[in-house]
């Protein structure tokens, strides 16, 4: 069911690049072309096709490149077009492909590409995560500072067993192996190895951390006309949702913050979902630390509150065997390019339910789930896409 | 099936020659040039009460009129109700931890800061919000949630207009504290 008077909006190509520490061999301009092409080719479209591009990165003081939407625009062979810039920190990929959407649902424009990146290599995040202010100390070592102490609580909270983190860790990166675009491909990884990894941010360990990585991912997406004529996969977008709260007030629940759950309500509500676990056949979601995993699924409804770590240790989210995988792609615990993970998230639940996963794919995967969240856990993007319109 | 993560796309496999006059010239791939940022902050009404404030090791929090919550340290808006709070109100230097890691890696801008160390959310007595500090003058290992701190301010001949003059928070030795809602940090205040 499509919300009335909305455009019915159809993903018709999806391009990513090789996530990898270091891109070393294309430049900033490079990597976004490798990516924006390679969606072209899936949809069999060409610039001249694409009416509008709409860009996301996470902070420019990352890479230390202001605007850089006005000097890529040239490289990727969009001068002339509309170029639109968005930016909601780590989830910034998901909200990208939000906008994007809306500006075929709303009948601005026919067919539009869409573009998410950050080339970490030439950055340094953890340093522009941590940037003194008069006001406050700094006492957080990048994201893991901060977000540990909120995992110690559900730790608490939910009475879970101590290695569930390990075994997301430990999952993803097996996911990983199938994905021959992810950044971390550890074939010889065992379970004792992840657990034995120094804590970096205790209770946290360096394998359950994501990685830093080089990369971009793109989409080209059209209205209803131009998804029925594609001759070639298509995912059909059922709803797109998006939420921000204050990272500070009283009372705010940091494990399960209100945004995301009333994120997720509006997302399943336009898509007709009533039972989340059973009707979602793939989830693609934004775990940039492990325990992550088991808090989203609460939030955003999966498992009940308290219980979602026994869904990770029954193993309901495995590419195999599990009745809900999540992250089949390897997640962000496998390649981290923090701009253009949410976009990924979105991007590998188009390919699922357009059955062009490869090695990863869900077989049968006709309902597909993508979230991204950034900042301190406040801005929420979300969508679920369909194979059938 | 998905493209080859090691294929040129379609359209980018144009091959580029560098102009006579520089083929011998080695390739720059990249420079690693030096970062930093410089910028004059203006802390506005609520900011300036609290950095004065500091400057006195007193804490100067606001609060809102409507949802009764008080911020520190107070950016002069109620994200809740959306109106300015209002001050001052002074609170005690002394709080509890709300949630905390053990961090074993530096932080770029603290080359002072050893690891191991500990982060922790603080609550101060009073303040229905919670803000991040260092746990000091004790092991790491023994911090708690819901365990009782008290500042630990520089020299009086050090002092400025800056948070940093808590240098972080000690254990104070009262009892802990029961933390009852553990998802949530902070204190809701009476939201009407």
């Amino acid at each position: 069911m499509t919300v009335a008077g909305k455009e019915r909006t159809a993903v018709i190509g999806v391009g990513q690049t090789k996530y990898a520490s270091t891109r070393g061999d294309v430049s900033m301009a490079g990597l976004l072309r490798e990516a924006a092409y390679r969606a072209l080719e899936m949809a069999g479209k060409t610039w001249d096709d694409i009416d509008a591009v709409v860009m996301g990165k996470a902070p420019d003081f990352f890479e230390g490149v202001m605007m850089p939407e006005l000097y890529l625009a040239e490289a990727l062979g969009c001068v002339g077009k509309p170029i639109m810039r968005v930016h909601t920190a780590g989830s910034v990929g998901g909200s990208t492909a939000c906008v994007a959407a809306s500006m075929v649902q709303g009948r601005v424009h026919e067919t539009v590409l869409t573009i998410a990146w950050e080339k970490q290599s030439e950055s340094n995040a953890m340093w522009a995560l941590s940037l003194p202010m008069p006001f406050t100390t700094s006492v957080n070592a990048g994201a893991g500072g901060y977000f540990s102490p909120i995992m110690r609580r559900y730790m608490a909270m939910s009475d879970a067993p101590e290695l569930i983190g390990c075994m997301v860790a430990f999952k993803d990166r097996q996911h990983a192996l199938k994905n021959p675009y992810a950044h971390l491909h550890q074939p010889d990884l065992t379970f004792d190895q992840v657990v034995e990894s120094p804590m970096l941010w205790d209770p946290i360990r360096y394998s359950e951390t994501c990685p830093s990585s080089d990369g971009a991912c793109a989409m080209v997406m059209t209205n209803e006309v131009g998804g029925d004529a594609h001759d070639g996969p298509v995912a059909w977008i059922k709803g797109t949702a998006m939420r921000s709260e204050s990272n500070s007030y009283g009372g705010r629940n940091m494990v399960s913050p209100a945004a995301s759950e009333q994120c997720a309500d509006d997302v399943f509500a336009q898509a007709g979902i009533h039972d989340r676990r059973r009707e979602i056949d793939v989830v693609e979601m934004y775990v940039p630390f492990s325990w992550y995993e088991p808090m989203w699924l609460e939030s955003l409804g999966f498992a009940e509150k308290g219980k979602g770590w026994r869904m990770v240790e029954d193993g309901s989210t495995n590419h195999v065997g599990g009745d809900l995988p999540v992250n089949c792609s390897g997640g962000v615990l496998s390649s981290n390019a923090i701009g253009a993970s949410g976009m990924i998230r979105f991007a590998e639940a188009a390919l699922q339910v357009m059955g062009e996963a490869g090695e990863h794919q869900v077989d049968g995967a006709r309902i597909a789930f993508g979230h991204a969240y950034g900042g301190g856990a406040q801005y929420f993007a979300m969508w679920v896409v369909a194979s059938e319109k | 099936m998905p493209v080859d993560p090691d294929s040129t796309p379609v359209g980018l496999g144009v091959e580029v020659t560098a102009p006579a006059s520089i083929a011998d010239v080695e390739m720059v791939q990249r420079v690693r040039t030096p970062i930093r940022i410089e910028y004059t902050y203006t802390p506005g009404r609520a900011l300036s009460a609290y950095l004065r404030g500091m400057a006195e090791k007193r804490i100067v929090a606001e609060r809102c009129p409507r949802t009764g919550q008080v911020f520190v340290p107070p950016r002069g808006v109620s994200p809740m109700a959306g109106i300015p709070t209002v001050g001052p109100v002074e609170l005690p230097d002394v709080g509890y931890v709300e949630s905390f890691n053990i961090t074993r890696v530096p932080i770029a801008t603290r080359p002072d800061l050893e690891p191991p160390y500990c982060s922790a959310w603080i609550v101060l007595d009073g303040a229905s919000v919670g803000f991040m500090g260092l746990v000091i003058n004790c092991e790491p290992e023994s911090v708690r949630m819901g365990m009782r701190v008290k500042a630990v301010w520089k020299p009086d001949d050090e002092l400025e207009k800056s948070a940093t003059n808590i240098l972080g928070w000690e254990p104070s030795g009262e009892p802990d504290v029961e933390i009852s809602d553990i998802e949530t940090i902070g204190r809701p205040g009476d939201l009407q």
